[in-house]
């Protein structure tokens, strides 16, 4: 299901930072926690397309520059009351090095998707 | 093994206790409760409307005996403890039943004071504290007349209120000539007896009780001057006295109550007090706004999260009967160098009365109407200075105009009015919110609803939402917890920061137990700044603690490219500048050029990865960050002054350019703006400025605390100086003191409106050694500070992982 993509070493992103993966699909933000665990999301906040590398890291969390929602890292999910999800990725450390897993079926659209706003209650 | 904790008395605070404790650490203790009333835990205020037949018993309930099997915690309902063995550490109750404890909690209110004369003891003659009483008082008017209630305070009235409205013939006594003398002055009083007369109470003033009569039972009162009065029913409400007994007993070190500390704990470290019982910092208080915050903090302890601290209260009151409105609060009396604002309106019943000293609230009477007492204790908590306002605030909130800081009154306002126009939420949305989900605090209503949750301007609509709606007992902002991290407040930070010469993020976490181990996207940024602030030479700025903006030296735009705003010293600019601008701009595709609100040209459009070779070329044309993006110096707006204008007065270009150049780089709560106008036509816009100068012949007017943006504030006129060396150190030193004392994210006008002018003149223009200290310190800070972070980041030595992707793949 996943192609796997070697994209650096940990110390490559700073604690509590994040770097950028290009790749065919659209940027993919790579997140570096305090406790030197790395995920992977999709660079579009579920909210308003806000570049989420751009943002503060904290806990398992990010919070996306632009209106502040905060997500968990693992899931993409955004945090309640928030609705809302960025697509998330596999990483694996190993030696040192990072491995991303792109799926290799699916390809994403390059926008965020309409429904993923109009299912959020407008406010 | 849980540890244990016991609990004397099931009253307001105990419980209150437990369930704040509940809530933050749920397994930690193993709970006992002894009661020495029959019941669950209730909420004793409303027992007067109990009396009065407005309310039924199980209405006021808080916990039912269910609650406590649901919660696991052991109740002996009707237990009194009569002893406690401290060194083996257990509890005895009346009935032989025994609890050992590792922590206990001793919250075992006050008693009614019952006046020593004979006849005290005779049945029929009660105090008004609990069910019991109630249940007696209400006996009593089944079978009887005549009422008399001893005692013209709160809970005399309240008392009296309830029996006449259940049918009794009362008499209120009361020693003084005035009612409610703890609450009310003279004025008020005498209204509020009025009202109650019409209404069909007796008064007997200035009355003193001799005896108690009666054989089985009471059946009159003799007073001083052999005065006789037949009556079914005495109630003393003369008081009350902290319930201490226990304490004492075992050798708890006492006074007027159980002598607690900030944190709650008595002498003996394992022993906790809160509620009616204690005395903290030689004050007992007999409401519960005060119980609640001691409640929370105790809580904290117990749970050995081992912060914050209760600090004392100030207390405001109510008189529950309905139909009058009545509110008091604070010191309503006067007293040397007090002011009495007054205004009295007979035809509607309304009398206020605001007492004032140094224009601050220190006491408010109001009868009547009664819509802005809890604005006005807010004022008095927070030490407001109410100078800009003082002509009308005895009008009322609702009549301040809307463009000020203070709004109107939001429950004016219809349901589908915008509230907060950032993301679109009306009023009704709000209220609802409120009601439906049950949210109690600011952060919950931003997070359910966003209101107030982006720029913020209305948080004092939505606060104002959240009391009308769920009630007033709420914590003077200034103890408001900096975020869900910690239980601090910004000052209390602050403090802790500057007294344990704390220089690092971990080290702040550590000492003040942060819950969240890296914080979050809200205190990390202030904590950040309060750091490099404090200690500028030591603290490391923390790059991934500041926003994005702040990072990467740009503006984030809506579609994740950047703006590049570069300084032009006091808005001046050149071709030389203009055509290196011009030529960054073609070279990099910039989409958008535009000239700022702040006399400057934005680039707007950039990539992130162009953005240090964009700065790379500014440099070399000698430009440097104009820090558009920064809570840091921002712009110093000119005119073009005397070397132009036929009216300028004195050089304000060159002043602005100098002030500039002394203060760019240094970072601040909230950004920080200044202008420098030639004369008083002001075409700099200096009196909307933080700090603002407007050239006049004789020297330089200086303005402070301005601010454009949401809500406009007109500057407060510092002082008047005759030199430009002078303005320079004067802005310095305002500057220094907004750093140091500013809460983050409070720009001046705010900061200024909760400080007051008098409290910055009394520092910087009337106090010349601090003014210079803080110059001093200010300049100090800028060797760390005028470092220009683009150029540093153009050659790529610093953050270079910011601006470049990690890989590209596939
Ligand atoms: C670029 C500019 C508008 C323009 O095209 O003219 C601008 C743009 C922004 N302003 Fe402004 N403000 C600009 C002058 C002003 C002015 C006028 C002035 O400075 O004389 C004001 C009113 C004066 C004042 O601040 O008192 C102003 C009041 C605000 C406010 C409200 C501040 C307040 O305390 O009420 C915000 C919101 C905030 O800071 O939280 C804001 C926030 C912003 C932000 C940073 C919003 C954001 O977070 O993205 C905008 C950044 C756009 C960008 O990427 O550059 N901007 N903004 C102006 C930049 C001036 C400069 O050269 O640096
Ligand atoms: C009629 C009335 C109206 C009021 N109205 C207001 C108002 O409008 N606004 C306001 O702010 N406040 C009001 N108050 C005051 C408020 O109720 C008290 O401040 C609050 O209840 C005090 O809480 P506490 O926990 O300290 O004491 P309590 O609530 O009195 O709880 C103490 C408990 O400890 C028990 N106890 C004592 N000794 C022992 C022992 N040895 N063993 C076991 N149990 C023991 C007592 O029986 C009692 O149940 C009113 C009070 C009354 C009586
Ligand atoms: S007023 Fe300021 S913050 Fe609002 S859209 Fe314009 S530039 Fe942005
Ligand atoms: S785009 Fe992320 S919070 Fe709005």
């Amino acid at each position: 299901m996943y192609d796997w993509h070697e994209i650096g070493a940990l110390d490559d992103i700073p604690r509590l930072g994040s770097r950028v993966v290009q790749t065919p699909h659209g940027d993919v933000a790579v997140f570096r926690t305090a406790d030197d665990q790395v995920f992977a999301l999709r660079d579009r906040c579920p909210h308003k397309g806000g570049p989420l590398s751009q943002g503060i890291v904290h806990g398992h969390r990010i919070t996306c520059p632009l209106h502040n929602w905060v997500l968990e890292l693992e899931s993409g999910q955004a945090v309640a009351p928030d609705v809302g999800c960025a697509t998330h990725y596999p990483v694996r450390l190993e030696n040192g090095r990072l491995w991303l897993g792109l799926n290799n079926v699916v390809s994403l659209p390059t926008t965020a998707p309409r429904n993923r706003l109009k299912g959020r209650v407008r406010r | 093994m849980k540890e244990r904790l016991v609990l004397v008395g099931n009253g307001m605070a105990g419980m209150r206790t437990v369930e704040e404790l509940l809530a933050i650490a749920p397994d930690k203790f193993d709970i006992t409760v002894f009661g020495s009333e029959p019941h669950g835990n209730y909420n004793r205020i409303m027992l007067s409307p109990v009396l009065a037949g407005e309310k039924t018993v199980d209405q006021i309930m808080i916990n039912d005996l269910s609650w406590y099997a649901e919660k696991g915690i052991r109740l002996h309902a009707g237990h009194a403890v009569v002893d406690i063995h401290r060194a083996r550490r257990e509890v005895r109750a009346a009935d032989g039943t025994v609890a050992s404890y590792d922590r206990l909690l001793l919250a075992t209110g006050s008693n009614p004071f019952i006046l020593p004369i004979p006849g005290n003891d005779l049945p029929g003659v009660i105090g008004f504290r609990d069910i019991k009483d109630v249940e007696t008082m209400l006996a009593a008017a089944r079978t009887g007349k005549n009422a008399v209630v001893i005692g013209g305070g709160l809970l005399g009235l309240e008392a009296a209120n309830g029996l006449m409205k259940q049918g009794m013939q009362v008499t209120v006594v009361h020693v003084l000539d005035t009612l409610m003398e703890r609450q009310l002055d003279p004025v008020a009083a005498d209204m509020l007896r009025a009202n109650l007369e019409e209404r069909g109470l007796r008064f007997l003033m200035g009355a003193q009780t001799a005896a108690l009569l009666g054989e089985e039972r009471v059946r009159a009162v003799r007073f001083k001057d052999g005065l006789e009065i037949p009556t079914d029913l005495v109630v003393m409400a003369v008081g009350i006295r902290p319930n201490f007994e226990l304490a004492k007993q075992i050798g708890i070190y006492c006074e007027r109550g159980i002598v607690v500390n900030d944190t709650m704990q008595t002498y003996d470290p394992r022993v906790y007090a809160v509620g009616e019982c204690v005395q903290h910092r030689g004050q007992c208080y007999g409401l519960v706004a005060p119980l609640w915050e001691q409640a929370k903090v105790c809580a904290n302890h117990l749970a050995r999260y081992g912060i914050g601290r209760y600090q004392g209260s100030v207390t405001s009151t109510k008189l529950k009967v309905t139909g009058i409105d009545l509110f008091s609060a604070g010191s309503f009396n006067g007293g040397p160098g007090c002011e009495e604002i007054v205004l009295r309106d007979p035809a509607r019943g309304v009398y206020k009365k605001l007492v004032v000293k140094e224009n601050r609230v220190q006491g408010a009477v109001l009868y009547g109407d009664t819509v802005d007492g809890s604005w006005y204790f807010q004022l008095l908590r927070e030490g407001t200075d109410i100078g800009a306002f003082r002509e009308t605030v005895l009008f009322g909130h609702a009549h301040m105009a809307d463009s000020g800081r203070d709004g109107f009154s939001v429950m004016t306002m219809a349901d589908d009015a915008e509230i907060c126009g950032c993301n679109g939420v009306c009023k009704g949305a709000i209220t609802k919110a409120i009601a439906e989900k049950k949210l109690f605090t600011l952060d919950e209503v931003r997070a359910h609803t966003k209101a107030s949750a982006s720029c913020g301007s209305c948080t004092g609509l939505v606060e104002q939402l959240l009391a009308a709606t769920v009630g007033t007992i709420g914590k003077t902002p200034a103890e408001k917890p900096m975020c869900k991290c910690t239980e601090h407040s910004h000052d209390m930070v602050r403090a802790a920061i500057r007294e344990q010469h704390l220089t690092s993020l971990a080290q702040i976490f550590e000492a003040l137990n942060w819950k969240n181990p890296d914080g979050c996207h809200s205190c990390r940024p202030a904590l950040n700044f309060y750091l490099i602030s404090t200690w500028p030479s030591e603290a490391k700025d923390d790059q991934q603690s500041r926003f994005i903006n702040e990072r990467v030296h740009a503006n984030i735009q809506k579609d994740g490219t950047y703006s590049v705003v570069p300084r032009m010293w006091g808005g001046l600019t050149n071709p030389q500048e203009l055509r290196a601008i011009a030529d960054v701009a073609d070279k990099f595709q910039i989409p958008t050029v535009k000239v700022t609100g702040g006399q400057r040209i934005d680039l707007l459009g950039v990539k992130k990865e162009d953005l240090p070779k964009v700065w790379a070329d500014l440099n070399a044309a000698g430009m440097v960050s104009g820090h558009a993006y920064g809570k840091s110096l921002r712009t110093v707006k000119t005119c073009v002054g005397t070397d132009w204008c036929r009216f300028g007065t004195q050089d304000s270009t060159g002043l602005g350019v100098k002030l500039e150049k002394m203060t760019w780089g240094s970072w601040t709560p909230h950004k920080f703006k200044m202008a420098v106008s030639g004369c008083p036509r002001n075409c700099a816009e200096a009196t909307i400025k933080d700090f603002g100068v407007v050239c006049v012949d004789s020297g330089y007017e200086i303005h402070v605390g301005g601010n454009g943006g949401i809500k406009i504030r007109g500057t407060d006129l510092l002082c008047k100086l005759a030199t430009e060396a002078e303005v320079k150190e004067y802005c310095c030193a305002f500057m220094q003191l907004y750093r140091e004392e500013g809460r983050y994210l409070e720009r001046t006008a705010p900061w200024i409106e909760r400080v007051g002018l008098s409290y910055v003149k009394s520092r910087i223009v009337e106090d010349e050694e601090n003014r210079k200290a803080l110059c001093a310190r200010f300049l100090e800070s800028q060797q760390y500070a005028q470092i220009d972070p683009w150029a540093e980041r153009a050659g790529g030595r610093v953050d270079a992982h910011e601006f470049q992707p990690l890989q590209r793949v596939g």
